[in-house]
Parts: C-alpha cells; sequence; structure tokens
C-alpha cells in the first residue's frame, strides 16, 4: 500500500502526535498518580498468599521436608512441596516458552526432589494473609544431602554448545588469524572479564491468579509477553487456553528478566490449581536472585595490526556461564568481528556449566559484553600503535557487515564518530595517559563504538475506529518502560490524523492479537509497524465508506486524493470537502470498524544494524582512587527515531546501565556454599543519582526502509554498548591503568 | 518474619518495664531492625514501640556542649542549626550517610545500635556467629569486602556500619542510658566493643536498657575537621573506609588531634597513641602519614579487604590533610578536597 500522507496533527491540547514529535507518555499521569496497577497490586477478598522457602544449599537433595509446624499455623491453607503438587507436564517442549534455550530441560518448581541450584523454590506456604504466610514459611523444617556443586566459572570446565542456543549463530572465521596475527608488528593480548549481574528492575516479579466462577483463570503477571506466559502456562499446568487470560498491564522494568516466565507463575498457578482459590505469590527482592542474571565472563582478546593501526587480525575467544539443566548463550565474539574491517578473524565461544538458575537475556544480552570488552581492546590497540581512539576506529572502519559479508540496510556510524566527537571536544583531548588533571582529580576522556542488532518480529495488531471517532489498536506486547503504549499512540496518531487524546493503545493482554515477547529493541519497529498497517487498512475502509454514500462529498476519491486531518478525511486539493469520520459512520449506519493487520520485517539480505559512539569523561581523585563518571555524550544511530523524548529516556537508561556495568554492578558469590550473599539492593549496586551527570544524547537519522517498513531500528539496548567500555577507556587515560576486569571498583584503583 | 507483640508506651517508665525480657527489642524508625526482621535474623518476641516518648528534642548543656534525644531523626540533627554551626563534623557525617528517605526515619538511638551489613549475618542460610552464637564464621575465607582490617577476633570479622558514630567518637560523645534499674553514662569509646568471643554483642547495652541521648561535650572542632568517606559509589552506599578528623591548631601548631574510623573495624577506631603523635608539630602529610601508619601497624586483610589497609592509610592523610587546610570534605561536593 502506498505510503499513506500524514499530517503532524496540532491535536486539541497542543500536542502533536506525528512521527518525530517529542509526545510525553500517554500513561504518564497514571504511573506517578498510582493509577497504574502492577501484577501484585490486583486484589480480591478472597485471595490467598502464597510466600516461597528456597533451598539453603547449593546442590543436592531433600531428605526430608517437614511442613507440619507450618501447616499447623491458625490461616494457613496449604503448604505445596514436591510432594504433594499436582502433577505437571512432563515434556521438555511444552515447557519451551519462546525465550527458552533451544536445548535443555526447563526449570519445574517443586517437582523433585532434586536441588539444581542455591536459592531454588522448594516449598510454598498457602495462607489466608501474607503475614501468615511469611511466619510460617519460617516453620519449613528441611534435611538435605548435599552434593558436589560448582558456581565458579573459572573452575568449570568449558565445552562448545553443540546445538547453538538462542541468540547465538556460532560465530564465523575467516582468514588465518593466527598467523596473521604472528607477523603483525603491532600486537596486544587481553584477558577480560565481567562479573555477573542481575537484573534487579525496581517492581518485584509477582503473579495474581484470579479463579472465576465459571472455571476460567484470570493471570495478572509480571512479563514482557502474555502469550509467551499464557502460553507456557498452559502447557505446563494443562490449562485449556481459551480458559486462560494472562494480563500485564504495567511493568514495573524487568530489562529481559521477564521474557521467560518466572517461578511465581509456576507456584502461583500450582497453588491455584491445587486449591482451586485465587493466589498471588510475589518474590523478594532476595528471591530475584534465584532466577536468571547476566552470565559471568571471559574473554580474550588479541589484536594484530600494522603499525598505522590496520587491524591484520582478531583472535577472540569466550567463555560464559550456563546452568546444569539448560545451554543458555549468548553472541559474544560476534561484535569486533563484525564491526572492524579485518581479513582475519578467529572467533570461539564456548559455555561452562556453573550451578546456578540458568542465565537469561539482559539489556543487550551478548552485545552489552561482547561489544564492551572489543572496545577496551580497541582502546588497548590505540595506545600501542601510538593511533589516536577515534581515528583507529576509523582506519578500521567497514562498510559492510564482516561476518556476514553483506551490506547494511544503513550505517550512519561515521556520522555518529563526527558529530559526537565535536559535541564532546575530543579535539581538545592530550594524547598521553595522566596528561590531564585539575587540583587532585586525574581527568580522563576515553571513547568507545557501540553495536547492536535491528531486530523486527512478526506481530498482529488491531485497529478499531468507533463511531464517536475515537480509535483504539491493540496487540499483545509489552510496556516495560520504554514508552510502548505512547509509540503505539502515536503511529496510530500518524497514520489516521486523529488526535492523540482520541486514541486508545492496549497492550498486555493475551486475549488481543499475536506480539511476541518485549524484546532485542523490537518492538517499536514490530509493533509500529502493524499499528501503522492496521490503521492505513482501517482509513481505507472508511473511505470505501464515504465513497459509497450518497453525495458523498468524498465520491470516487481514493487514499492518495485525501487527507486525514482531526479525525476528519477531506480532498488534499480542497480541505473543506470532506466528512468526519462520526459523520460517515452515522450516514452508513456505522457502530465500529476494525482492522487486523500483521506486520513482518521486509525481505533482504543486508544486515540489520544500529550503531553509536560513546565519549566519556570520567575523573578520578589521585590519591584515594574514587571515580566518577563527569561527561557523556552517546551519538546514536538507529534508524528513524518515533518520539526523541522517549527514544532519549531509553539512551539515557542504556548509559546509566554501562555506568553500572563499568564501576558497580556485580554478584557476589561464596564459592564455598555456592551462594549469590549481596542480594539485595543495599549491597548489589546499581548507579544512583549521584553516579550519574548529564547525558548527551544525539540521534543520527537514518532513513532506512529496509532495516523495518517504519524506517525504525530500536533504541531500548544500544545505549549499554560501548559505554561502559569508554568509561574503562576514560580511566586509562586518567590513570595509566589498563583495568580489564569489570567492574572497576575503589580496590581496583587504589592498589598497585 | 515471626509473630510478634507491638506495644506503644507513652512514659520512659512505662517502656522500661515493658523491655525486661531479652527476646524484646525497641522500635525507633525501624529502618533496620524491620528489615532484619523480615530477614528473619531478628525474632522479636515483642516490639515496644519507642517513638511516643519525649525524647526528640537537642538540649544546651550548663557543660557548654548539647544533649541530643534518641528519637531525633537524623535528617533534622544534620540541619539543626546548633550542630551544622558548632558541629559540622556530626552534621557532615549524617549527610554522608543513606539516603534523605532513610535519614528522615532513621533516630540517633536506632543509628547507634544498627547492625553490621556483613552478608552472612543478613542470610540465615549461612552460619555466623553473630547471629548463631557457636555456629562459625562464614565470612572468614569468603566475601570480605566489607569486613574489618582491626580488632577482628576468630570468630567475627564484622564491621561497624554508621557513619554518625565515627563523629561521635571522635567527638568524644557520652551515651545517656536508662533501664528498669536506673540511669548511666557511657563514654562513646565504651558503647561498642570488639567482637572477641561475644560476637552476638555489638555494644555494652545490657538487656532493656534504652538510649535516651547522645551528650556531646563543648569542645566541637568548628574549623578543623572533614568526615571523608570512600565507598563504592557516590552516594547510598556504606563506607569501605572513613574518616572523622578533628584538630585544634595554635599558632600553626597541633594542639589537639581526633581521629576515627569507620568501615574498618567492629566499633568506630580511634587510636589515642597515634593521635598524640601529631601533638606540638605542624600539621604535615608526613606526619599525617606517620599517624596512619601507626594506627594500620596491626591492620590485618581477610583477602577481599586486603585493600582497605592501603586506603585506609590515604584516606587518613588525606582527611588530616582537609581538616588542617579547613577545607572540610562537602558532603554534596563530588569532587574530593
Ligand atoms: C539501604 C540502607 C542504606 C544505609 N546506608 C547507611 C549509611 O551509608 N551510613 C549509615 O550510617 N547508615 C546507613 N544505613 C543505616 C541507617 O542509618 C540505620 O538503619 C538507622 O540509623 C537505624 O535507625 P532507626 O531509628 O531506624 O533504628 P531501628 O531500626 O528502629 O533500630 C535499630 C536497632 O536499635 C535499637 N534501638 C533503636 N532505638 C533505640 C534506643 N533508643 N535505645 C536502645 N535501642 C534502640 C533497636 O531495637 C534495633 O535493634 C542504611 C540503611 C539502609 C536500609
Ligand atoms: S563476620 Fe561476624 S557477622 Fe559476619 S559471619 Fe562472621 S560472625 Fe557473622
Amino acid at each position: 500500500m502506498k505510503e499513506m500522507k500524514s499530517q503532524t496533527l496540532q491535536a486539541q491540547e497542543g500536542r502533536n502526535a506525528g512521527f518525530g514529535t517529542a509526545l510525553s507518555r500517554v500513561d504518564g499521569a497514571a504511573k506517578v498518580t498510582g493509577q497504574a496497577k502492577y501484577a501484585a497490586e490486583f486484589t480480591r477478598p478472597d485471595l490467598l498468599f502464597g510466600v516461597v522457602y528456597t533451598a539453603r544449599i547449593a546442590k543436592g537433595k531433600i531428605k526430608r521436608i517437614d511442613t507440619s509446624r507450618a501447616l499447623a499455623m491458625d490461616g494457613v491453607v496449604d503448604v505445596l512441596t514436591h510432594e504433594n503438587s499436582p502433577r505437571v507436564t512432563h515434556f521438555d517442549l511444552k515447557l519451551k516458552d519462546m525465550s527458552a534455550p533451544t536445548v535443555g530441560h526447563p526449570f519445574r518448581a517443586l517437582d523433585s526432589d532434586d536441588i539444581l541450584y542455591p536459592g531454588q523454590p522448594i516449598a510454598l506456604v498457602v495462607a489466608e494473609t501474607l503475614e501468615i504466610a511469611r511466619a510460617a514459611a519460617r516453620l519449613v523444617d528441611v534435611d538435605y544431602e548435599w552434593q558436589d556443586f560448582e558456581t565458579d566459572l573459572k573452575r568449570a570446565t568449558p565445552f562448545v554448545p553443540k546445538v547453538p542456543g538462542v541468540g547465538e549463530r556460532k560465530p564465523k572465521s575467516r582468514g588465518k588469524a593466527e598467523a596473521a596475527f604472528a607477523s603483525s608488528p603491532v600486537q596486544i593480548t587481553g584477558d577480560y572479564h565481567l562479573m555477573p549481574e542481575h537484573h534487579n528492575p525496581m517492581e518485584l516479579f509477582a503473579s495474581t491468579v484470579f479463579c472465576e466462577d465459571d472455571g476460567r483463570l484470570t493471570i495478572y503477571d509480571k512479563t514482557q509477553g502474555v502469550k509467551n506466559s499464557h502460553c507456557y502456562i498452559c502447557n505446563a499446568m494443562g490449562f485449556k487456553r481459551a480458559k486462560v487470560r494472562v494480563l500485564s498491564p504495567f511493568v514495573g522494568g524487568a530489562f529481559g528478566s521477564a521474557l521467560r516466565p518466572q517461578y511465581q507463575l509456576w507456584l502461583a498457578a500450582l497453588a491455584a490449581k491445587k486449591l482451586e482459590r485465587s493466589v498471588r505469590v510475589v518474590m523478594t527482592r532476595q528471591e530475584m536472585f534465584g532466577h536468571g542474571y547476566r552470565p559471568e565472563c571471559y574473554n580474550r582478546i588479541q589484536l594484530g595490526a600494522d603499525d598505522q593501526g590496520h587491524l591484520k587480525a582478531i583472535i577472540n575467544s569466550a567463555v560464559t556461564g550456563t546452568s546444569s539443566y539448560e545451554n543458555y548463550t549468548e553472541s559474544i565474539v560476534s561484535w569486533g568481528g563484525m564491526l572492524y574491517q579485518c581479513d582475519n578473524a578467529k572467533l570461539d565461544y564456548q559455555i561452562a556449566r556453573v550451578d546456578t538458575a540458568t542465565p537469561c537475556n539482559m539489556r543487550a544480552p551478548g552485545g552489552a559484553t561482547g561489544t564492551n570488552m572489543f572496545e577496551i581492546a580497541m582502546d588497548e590497540l590505540a595506545y600501542a600503535s601510538n593511533v589516536d581512539p577515534l581515528e583507529l576506529r576509523l582506519r578500521n572502519y567497514a562498510e559492510r557487515h564482516q561476518l556476514k559479508d553483506r551490506d547494511y540496510t544503513s550505517k550512519a556510524l561515521r556520522d555518529c564518530y563526527q558529530r559526537g566527537a565535536r559535541k564532546f571536544g575530543w579535539e581538545k583531548r592530550s594524547p598521553e595517559p595522566r596528561s590531564m588533571r585539575e587540583g587532585h582529580e586525574l581527568i580522563g576522556w576515553g571513547m568507545a563504538t557501540g553495536v547492536w542488532d535491528a531486530m523486527m518480529a512478526p506481530t498482529s495488531v488491531r485497529a478499531t475506529l468507533h463511531a464517536d471517532g475515537s480509535l483504539e489498536v491493540g496487540t499483545a506486547t509489552a510496556d516495560i518502560g520504554p514508552g510502548t503504549y505512547t509509540m503505539m499512540t502515536q503511529i496510530a496518531s500518524d497514520a489516521t490524523g486523529i488526535p492523540v487524546e482520541r486514541i486508545t493503545a492496549k497492550l498486555g493482554d493475551s486475549d488481543l492479537p499475536f506480539a511476541p515477547v518485549e524484546g532485542g529493541s523490537a518492538t517499536a519497529a514490530s509493533a509500529g509497524t502493524a499499528v501503522q498497517k492496521a490503521c492505513h487498512a482501517l482509513m481505507k475502509q472508511v473511505l470505501e465508506q464515504a465513497n459509497q454514500l450518497e453525495n458523498s462529498p468524498l465520491s470516487g476519491a481514493r487514499m492518495e486524493d485525501v487527507d486525514l486531518v482531526g479525525g476528519r478525511i477531506q480532498l488534499s486539493e480542497n480541505p473543506a470537502q470532506g466528512m468526519s469520520f462520526s459523520e460517515v459512520f452515522t450516514a452508513a449506519g456505522l457502530d465500529s470498524l476494525e482492522a487486523k493487520k500483521f506486520g513482518r520485517p521486509r525481505m533482504t539480505r543486508k544486515a540489520r544494524n544500529t550503531h553509536s559512539a560513546v565519549f566519556v569523561e570520567v575523573r578520578v581523585d589521585e590519591e584515594v582512587g574514587m571515580a566518577r563518571v563527569t561527561r557523556v555524550v552517546n551519538a546514536v544511530a538507529a534508524g528513524r527515531i518515533i518520539n526523541p523524548k522517549t527514544a532519549r529516556s531509553q539512551i539515557i537508561g542504556g548509559v546509566v546501565f554501562g555506568i553500572g556495568m563499568a564501576l558497580e554492578e556485580e554478584s557476589l558469590a561464596d564459592h564455598r556454599i555456592g551462594r549469590w550473599m549481596n542480594h539485595n539492593l543495599a549491597e548489589y549496586h546499581v548507579p544512583v543519582n549521584a553516579d550519574v551527570p548529564d547525558i548527551d544524547v544525539i540521534f543520527v537519522e537514518e532513513e532506512d526502509h529496509e532495516a523495518s517498513p517504519i524506517g525504525v531500528k530500536g533504541v531500548g539496548e544500544i545505549g549499554v554498548c560501548g559505554t561502559a567500555a569508554a568509561i574503562a577507556n576514560a580511566l586509562f587515560h586518567a590513570t595509566g591503568k589498563r583495568l580489564r576486569d569489570l567492574p572497576i571498583t575503589i580496590d581496583k584503583l587504589v592498589t598497585d | 518474619m515471626n509473630r510478634f507483640d507491638y506495644r506503644r508506651p507513652s512514659t520512659l517508665a512505662e517502656a522500661l518495664s515493658l523491655a525486661t525480657d531479652p527476646a524484646v527489642r525497641y522500635l525507633a524508625g525501624g529502618t533496620n531492625l524491620i528489615d532484619l526482621m523480615k530477614e528473619d535474623v531478628e525474632r522479636p518476641l515483642s516490639l515496644v514501640d519507642v517513638n511516643h516518648l519525649p525524647l526528640g528534642n537537642i538540649e544546651d548543656t550548663v557543660e557548654g556542649g548539647l544533649k541530643i534525644g534518641a528519637l531525633v531523626p537524623n535528617a533534622d540533627l544534620a540541619r539543626a542549626a546548633r550542630i551544622t554551626q558548632r558541629y559540622p563534623l556530626l552534621s557532615s557525617a549524617l549527610l554522608a550517610g543513606a539516603s534523605p528517605q532513610l535519614r528522615n526515619a532513621a533516630t540517633t538511638g536506632g543509628n547507634l545500635l544498627q547492625r553490621t551489613r556483613c552478608y552472612y549475618f543478613y542470610d540465615v542460610a549461612t552460619p555466623c556467629n553473630k547471629r548463631e552464637p557457636g555456629s562459625g564464621c562464614q565470612a572468614i575465607g569468603g566475601l570480605t569486602r566489607q569486613h574489618a582490617i582491626l580488632g577482628a577476633s576468630e570468630h567475627c570479622i564484622a564491621t561497624h556500619p554508621s557513619d554518625m558514630c565515627v563523629a561521635l567518637a571522635a567527638l568524644q560523645a557520652v551515651v545517656h542510658v536508662e533501664s528498669a534499674r536506673g540511669s548511666r553514662t557511657i563514654a562513646f569509646e565504651d558503647f561498642h566493643r570488639l567482637p572477641g568471643d561475644t560476637p552476638e554483642r555489638d555494644s555494652n547495652l545490657e538487656p532493656g536498657e534504652l538510649v535516651t541521648a547522645v551528650e556531646l561535650p563543648a569542645e566541637s572542632f568548628d574549623i578543623h575537621y572533614s568526615y571523608l568517606k570512600l565507598r563504592d559509589r557516590q552516594s547510598y552506599a556504606f563506607a569501605l573506609v572513613s574518616v572523622a578528623a578533628a584538630l585544634r591548631l595554635e599558632d600553626g601548631i597541633v594542639a589537639e588531634a581526633r581521629l576515627a574510623l569507620g568501615g574498618v573495624a567492629h566499633k568506630p577506631w580511634r587510636d589515642r597513641e597515634a593521635e598524640k603523635q601529631v601533638l606540638g608539630q605542624a600539621p604535615g602529610r608526613e606526619a599525617f602519614g606517620r599517624v596512619a601508619d601507626t594506627i594500620l601497624a596491626g591492620a590485618r586483610g581477610q583477602g577481599d579487604n586486603d585493600f582497605k589497609i592501603p586506603l585506609a592509610r590515604r584516606a587518613i592523610v588525606r582527611a588530616l590533610d582537609q581538616a588542617a587546610r579547613a577545607a572540610p570534605q562537602r558532603q554534596v561536593e563530588k569532587r574530593i578536597s
């Protein structure tokens, strides 16, 4: 269908809503006034409360579990354990949710006496009040049998995953990297390490399962995909799909941790199934260390170059952790090999089993780890070859995707470098480490490149226009914070000319048309394309209805002859000649019109990626080693920007993630007992306001209708990629200390 | 969390009479106690909520000092004019701690008695002598980034997490306590303890004793002072090492020196012998370095926390230098002065 002429409309309250408008979040008021309800906030008088009891050993068997004292407490309804839980499916395939690794046996809570990892749920105490459930949970008594375990990736045995899992195409090597490295006049070798990170979204994981009188289940779940939860829980528990509805209207952050259904959904559904009563289960912050996380990574990178810094060889081999029961894999080593012009690249990737819960996607999974490590290596090469770090990237700039050997749909990375550098003032940098200071403080300037995928997934949207001129667009996607409601509203407004106030976006409901999980920065492109298609189809219907009316002012008009303005359809040549949607509906005797459309990626052989150039200033107190980020410029090329305000927030959030990765975040395990020990927000450090300077975000727009039909590439994750490296590189520039172990905490800066 | 009784007395006598059982806890701001109850670390039979007792005032003393009621919130104390003007070291230490929301809720008495942040103490799945006497200390040989480099024992290597208390130690405050048996005062240095073989006891407070006030002596160090806190992020993290430094200079010579360290021991750490070393000398980094060396002569790392020894040395020198220069660390300033 021909691109429909759209108008940047001046809505009643002066709010523009076309593409590129900085529309404030349509759900903002609901959120700040507490009207937006989250999974744990839905309640009914007969609701039961489930409190989890987790294993106190790392691995082994439950020898005996005594729940009698808990059961004896007034108000306790049941204590579910592996001994008394309803049977669930035994087919692994049925439990493969949309984000599950392809190889492995998905975890089933309360299914056997096996303890696979520390913090595994082994009982659910269900009571009439939360307080009673909590008090009773401490009365559960368990005898364990310990088995040998290993939680330390350093000591685990790496292997090549036979069937690559989600996100991992086997990294493709090229040329003769080892020989090329050996003969390179400039060589660097670095061993990089990233500590495990837990997502720690603000909202706790929660599921509220309501048993309806007619036998149906209504489930409020914290999830990045209601269809995923719906399909998974029906398969697992043997519920009829038509009798279950999963809702997730608001999500208080997830960062990937809610891509896979988490165990609270399983437990709440299990209890509801057994007791035939409504149940809510909410995890504690501590329990949220008992599910997926960003895996630890060891990564050796060797770069060979000529004395001008032109890359001759890339040798990159990485190991990340997975669990004992699933093969979780990430793309770690592909990024450097993709990004830079280099004939010889040897890329190896292995995983190793540690006895933790299966790691899972966390904002830019693989990319955050891989790009940041590779970009530290590039910085090392810059110093080794005595070339300015930015210049080094330009000398090795690749016009084509180096792994696939294909063109890009678009790649405005050069502009990112240029505009980012100008804004930052990069040309004023003095090249030597430790050469910039002010008082007690060493100042460092560092930069890095970021790269991430521009993904899109098939998504279906229903658009409904009502006789009063209001429009509803719905799909079962999620809004985990990026502003999906706003994006959908805005694209619908753009496509129909209807003011945003008259548009309702619906999502987070399994009854809505299909959408995949909200992940991979793909939702704006995916749901956005489908919203546009459905709205266009709907407008066509309206025009057809108008065409058919007697004495229609629009008789004979085709789509290309009309404009859609403020709820009116009118001739472009003569705007006075037209009808409002309500007039059309009244005249045609209609209540509503509906269009449902599927958005799909365009077929192309070209590579689709987003890129960025990140420039950072750090200051480090020379004596005591306290470091802080004082300036960030992040220039991003991610196709067309639907809403610069929400898009900027995404990049800011990504940069904050990068600050955490570079300086603060690490999940600390005591490997003697195999337990995460800093399992709370006082001790697991994420950046606070005082750690975050003003962040300058530049969008370098790309005109690209191959990446996605609406030209959007997605901005949810690119902000993390490169940022941590730019910080680490700035720290080197400030202090002359090359630190390859993230996060770079004060102990590493203060000791020699 | 266990089940417990809740009482809310309105007079001191009533409160004291309700707290004769060792399994009773006074509840003040609750920012530490309630967390520990949720983690099942504290399992009181009964909570005596002291928030309605008349302990919320700051009074002048006849000796020229101040008496701070146990219920004065950390936030109010930090901003009280008499504190910011006369005891800026205390104000600064308070503002270095926690977050504005926590400081609004936290009280003077509660801050004194907050418990260690040792990961193992907080996790009932691990042995901990402080939580369960005789069960062992899982921290030793484990994750010890937070732990003590001074005064630890083979039974416990925990640190006291308070910032406020580090300043109070340097200022030589006096703690007023009362119980059904009567009242007494405790010098600040004697209030908290080293772990020895009874790490379950953080302080020398007897069961049932209520802190009613903290008294500051007249000597206030309002020019040459600094509270320097080093931590894992710019705000809202416990100290890895902190230093409260206070000097009195007469004709450019050190007439009095006070130094207390946080984050390094089971109590705010003072070393009077070391302090004496600078008396009669001109302030200077070399002299301060010697003080640091004396303080840290007996320091021992546990592995993860080895870095605290050089870090503490640098922090001591810097904080004393800041104090000597009358350039105290400002807590709103991220740059270290
Ligand atoms: C996330 C987080 C970060 C923090 N960061 C810091 C920090 O950086 N620096 C810092 O110094 N602190 C920090 N704190 C700790 C905070 O300062 C303490 O929790 C607070 O001071 C405790 O005061 P409260 O009134 O809430 O005590 P409560 O929690 O009410 O009580 C604590 C203990 O003191 C006892 N108690 C209370 N009042 C009395 C009394 N009058 N007499 C006898 N016993 C009493 C209680 O029985 C209990 O055992 C942090 C806390 C949290 C949760
Ligand atoms: S250091 Fe003290 S508080 Fe920590 S585990 Fe050992 S005994 Fe317990």
